[in-house]
């Protein structure tokens, strides 16, 4: 996976009005990546759903969030409706997993691993984690030990 | 630097709510009154008589939107003596959290509904459920159940939804 230090791969991901999210909307924020394997199943809603309750906290910090999943973005789209939640959503759909791969974030079952990359405003990697397991979810404590590091 | 880092589930303090015996296991629960697994487990919890148990309020809005208004409702009937009365009815009708079943909750326990209402509504009552969120952010919680036991050294170790089964095994401190 890519590692602490490494600058970004160059890299399109489709937000939900369909525009492009490149390497380029990184610069000059600090950007949380929330890969995670499938909209609508139980630990990617209870991922969402508690990154959502803090998200005051990550704005306090100066990050911003972005979940990433393979899903289309009508269905991204229809699951932050659902969830109520506010985070915005990118779509590594087609090349269905490419965004995914060049992170080193693709499980071999044909989903995003679910893994978490905090990049700079200079697009370098600062952190990143990956759970054990996709069933693992990450708690958002481990998000601001990385962001006050 | 956040205050919302990585620090140990806090201890029972005396601003917890607290119930049972001493001299059992204590476990701290963190719950919402709107997540059905959390009723569940309330129920099974019953059977553990031996067992003292704190319980911290962690609402997650946006998957059970009334979760907050019910924890300040629990922690509104705390100030008037009822904390753990409103706690019992809130998750014997977990489907019914709406400022009604919420005024009909505080009607049946005899408060006086003025206060509770103004006292729900209250920057102290949302900052107490604010404060049980955060230390259970602090602490890993990621869903709800959350459930610790107290060691005896004070260290506090994570226990699995398992562990509190409708049928406890042989050796478990249940009286059922």
């Amino acid at each position: 996976m890519i590692a602490a230090g490494d600058p970004v791969p160059e890299f399109t991901l489709k937000r939900g009005d369909g525009s492009d999210f490149t390497a380029a909307d990184l610069e000059g924020q600090t950007t949380v990546l929330v890969f995670y394997p499938f909209a609508f199943s139980p630990v990617c809603t209870d991922q969402l759903n508690l990154y959502e309750e803090v998200l005051d906290d990550f704005k306090a910090q100066g990050a911003t969030l972005y979940g990433v999943s393979c899903d289309a973005t009508w269905s991204q789209t229809a699951f932050a409706q659902q969830l109520g939640v506010t985070i915005e959503q990118l779509s590594d759909f087609e090349p269905k997993g490419e965004v995914s791969r060049a992170f080193g974030a693709y499980h071999p079952g044909g989903f995003p691993q679910r893994a978490l990359v905090i990049i700079g405003p200079d697009k370098v990697v600062r952190w990143s984690y990956q759970a054990d397991s996709p069933s693992d979810l990450p708690g958002a404590n481990l998000i601001f030990d990385a962001l006050a590091a | 630097m956040s205050d919302l880092g990585s620090a140990p589930i806090p201890e029972p303090s005396k601003e917890d709510h607290v119930r049972g015996p001493n001299g059992g296991r204590t476990l701290i629960v963190y719950a919402d009154f709107e997540c059905p697994f959390c009723a569940a487990l309330d129920v099974r919890l019953r059977a553990f008589t031996a067992d003292r148990v704190v319980f911290r309020h962690f609402p997650v809005r946006s998957s059970h939107p009334r979760a907050w208004p019910a924890a300040c409702a629990a922690e509104a009937a705390g100030l008037q003596g009822r904390f753990w009365e409103m706690h019992d009815a809130l998750f014997a009708d977990p489907a019914r959290l709406e400022d009604p079943h919420l005024w009909d909750r505080a009607r049946r326990l005899e408060l006086d509904l003025a206060r509770f209402d103004h006292d729900r509504r209250s920057d102290p009552v949302r900052d107490r459920v604010k404060r049980d969120f955060r230390s259970g952010v602090r602490g890993g919680v990621v869903t709800t159940p959350a459930i610790f036991e107290l060691g005896d050294d004070g260290s506090v170790v994570q226990l699995g939804r398992d562990e509190f089964s409708p049928a406890p095994g042989p050796g478990s401190t249940s009286e059922s």
